[in-house]
C-alpha cells in the first residue's frame, strides 16, 4: 500500500482552520491561523480524517499526495530552485 | 595547459578584446549597444551547435547568473528531455533584474544586447524550441531600446528565430520564474507553487527553459571559445567570470567582471570600499551578511563564501558603511522585502511584516527585549518552507543572517547604545529607486 502525505497549495489556502480543527494530530494553526502541516507520511489511522479534511477544505488547498522514495519530484530545492 | 589553446584561439580572444577576466564586458566602451556588424567582427559568427550545447555547458560547469546558480546544463537537458515526449518548448530570457541593488543586467542589455541574443538564440536550438522571449525590466528603457535596435538588425540579416520582447513588471517577485511566465501568459504576474516544474510544464504548459541574461550571455562566447577558454578564468571548481554589482558605501559603485576565486578584498579595494565598513550584504536582498573581519583571504566563489554562510546569487556586493547601524540595515531591508510579498500565502502576507516588525523594534538602541528576539525565531521557522516561492524563505535567511552577524550590535542595543551614534544611515541607497 502507497503512504501518501498532506500537501496544502498556500495560495488557495485562507486560513479557515477546518483542517486542524479536524487534524489537530498532523495540522497546527500558525499565529496567523494559517495551517503548519506535518511533512511526513499519514498514518493509517488518521488517513479517513485527512480525507475528509481534504474534502472539506472550502477552498480545495489540500491534497494527499503519494510519496515517492524519499522526495516528491519538484518539490525540493535540491530539483530546480527559482531564485527572484 | 590543454592542446585546445592554438594560436588560432589566442588571435580570435585577442581579437575580441578579451583578456584575463574581461570576457562579457570585453569590446568598445561607451553607454549604447555594440551594433550587429561590429559584434560579428569582433568575436565572429555565431556557431551552430545545436544539442551539442549542452554538453558544451557541461564540461565548462556552467551556472546560472540569475541568483540560484543552478548548473545550466542539467536545466537545459531537462527541458530538452520533457521537449522529446512531444510538447514544443518555449525559452524566456529573463532581464527582470528585480533585485533592487544589482545593475548587471541592465548593463549587458544596453551595451551588448548582442551576446544576450546569441545566448538565447544557442540555447533554443540546443532544446528545439522556436518559441523565444526576452523580459526586460520596464524600469530600463535605453535597454528596451537597446534590444529592439538590435532584433531589428538581427531580423534585416535573417540571423536567428524571432525574439518575442515583452517589458517586466515592477516589484522584487516578478522576476521569479513563474511569476514571469504568468506575466508573459497575461495574467497576473505572481508565482505559483510547485510542483509542476516549469522545465515540465511551464508557459502554456509547454516544457520552458528560464534563463538570466548574463548566463545568455556568457553562453555566446562558451559557444564560440569552448570549454576549455572558459575555463581559464577561475578556480578549477568553478570556473569562469561573473559580474558584480559594487553597491553601498563604496567610491566607485557599478559594475565589474571578475574571475570565481578573486580575493573578495582585492575587490572591495578596487571598488574603493569604506575601510570602516564592518560588514557586506552578499546577494543583495535575496543573500545574507559577511562580516569583513571574518573575510580573510577568502575569494570571490560558491564554496568559499558557502563557508561563511553566504551565496553570490545574483552578484550583488553591497558595502555596509562603518558608521551605519546592520541590524537597522538588516530591518529595513526585511521590512521592504515584506512590502514585496505577492499576497497570494499567509505565512508570508502576514508572517513577513511580523518578523520585520520585530526587528525593527530589535534595531532601536534601547527597546531589544528577549521577547522580541523569541519572537523573530519562532516566526522566522514557522514562515520558512511555507510560501508558494521562496520570497518568504529569502526574508527568513536575512532575518536570521542579520540577527547573527550583528549579534555584537544586538548586545550594544540591549544596553542602549548603537554604533550609528547620529542618526541611523542604513548605507543602503542606491543609484536606482531605493526600496
Amino acid at each position: 500500500m502507497s503512504k501518501e502525505r498532506l500537501v496544502i497549495d498556500p495560495t488557495a489556502c485562507r486560513g479557515h482552520g477546518l483542517c486542524a480543527e479536524l487534524l489537530p494530530e498532523l495540522v497546527r494553526l500558525d499565529d496567523w491561523g494559517y495551517p503548519i502541516i506535518d511533512k511526513g507520511p499519514v498514518p493509517p489511522a488518521l488517513i479517513g480524517r485527512a480525507r475528509r479534511a481534504v474534502h472539506i477544505c472550502p477552498t480545495l488547498a489540500l491534497a494527499l499526495r503519494p510519496t515517492v522514495g524519499a522526495e516528491v519530484p519538484g518539490s525540493g530545492r535540491e530539483q530546480l530552485p527559482s531564485g527572484p | 595547459m590543454s592542446p585546445i589553446r592554438t594560436e588560432a584561439l589566442e588571435a580570435r580572444t585577442a581579437a575580441a578584446g578579451m583578456s584575463g577576466a574581461l570576457r562579457v564586458l570585453a569590446g568598445p566602451a561607451g553607454p549604447g549597444p555594440e551594433p550587429l556588424e561590429a559584434h560579428l567582427h569582433r568575436l565572429g559568427d555565431l556557431p551552430v551547435l545545436g544539442s551539442h550545447l549542452i554538453e558544451v555547458t557541461a564540461r565548462a560547469r556552467l551556472r546560472g547568473r540569475g541568483g540560484a546558480g543552478f548548473p545550466t546544463s542539467k536545466k537545459l537537458a531537462a527541458v530538452a528531455a520533457a521537449a522529446s515526449w512531444g510538447r514544443s518548448p518555449v525559452v524566456i530570457g529573463n532581464g527582470s533584474e528585480s533585485e533592487p541593488l544589482s545593475s548587471k543586467d541592465e548593463l549587458l542589455l544596453r551595451r551588448r544586447p548582442h551576446l544576450v541574443l546569441d545566448g538565447l538564440e544557442l540555447a533554443a536550438r540546443a532544446v528545439a524550441s522556436s518559441e523565444i522571449y526576452l523580459v526586460v525590466s520596464q524600469s530600463y528603457p535605453e535597454a528596451l531600446r537597446a534590444v529592439r535596435q538590435a532584433l531589428k538588425e538581427r531580423s534585416r540579416e535573417r540571423l536567428g528565430d524571432p525574439v518575442r520582447l515583452l517589458s517586466g513588471r515592477p516589484g522584487f517577485v516578478s522576476g521569479e520564474e513563474t511569476a514571469l511566465i504568468s506575466r508573459i501568459e497575461g495574467r497576473g504576474g505572481r508565482p505559483r507553487a510547485r510542483p509542476p516544474l516549469v522545465v515540465e510544464r511551464g508557459l502554456g504548459g509547454h516544457p520552458t527553459l528560464v534563463q538570466n541574461v548574463e548566463t545568455l550571455a556568457q553562453l555566446a562566447l562558451l559557444a564560440r571559445f569552448g570549454p576549455e577558454w572558459y575555463a581559464e578564468a577561475g578556480t578549477p571548481d568553478e570556473p569562469g567570470t561573473t559580474l558584480v554589482t559594487l553597491a553601498g558605501a563604496v567610491a566607485r559603485p557599478g559594475v565589474f567582471e571578475t574571475a570565481f576565486g578573486t580575493p573578495l578584498k582585492a575587490l572591495l579595494d578596487a571598488g574603493g570600499a569604506d575601510t570602516s565598513s564592518r560588514a557586506l550584504l552578499v546577494g543583495g536582498y535575496f543573500g545574507g551578511w559577511l562580516s569583513t573581519g571574518a573575510l580573510g583571504g577568502r575569494g570571490y566563489s560558491r564554496s568559499e563564501l558557502a563557508e561563511l554562510d553566504v551565496s553570490p546569487g545574483a552578484g550583488v556586493l553591497m558595502v555596509l558603511s562603518g558608521s551605519a547601524c546592520g541590524l537597522r540595515a538588516g530591518a529595513t531591508a526585511v521590512r521592504w522585502l515584506a512590502q514585496q510579498s505577492s499576497r497570494q500565502c499567509g505565512p508570508c502576507t502576514f508572517g513577513l511584516p511580523a518578523i520585520a516588525n520585530a526587528l525593527l523594534q530589535l534595531s532601536e538602541p534601547g527597546r531589544t527585549d528577549d521577547d522580541a528576539l523569541e519572537r523573530v525565531r519562532r516566526w522566522c521557522s514557522d514562515v520558512e518552507g511555507r510560501g508558494a516561492c521562496h520570497h518568504p524563505d529569502g526574508a527568513v535567511r536575512l532575518a536570521r543572517s542579520t540577527l547573527r552577524v550583528f549579534s555584537e550590535e544586538l548586545g550594544r542595543h540591549r544596553d542602549g547604545s548603537c554604533v550609528a551614534e547620529a542618526a541611523p544611515d542604513p548605507g543602503m541607497a542606491t543609484a536606482r529607486s531605493a526600496p
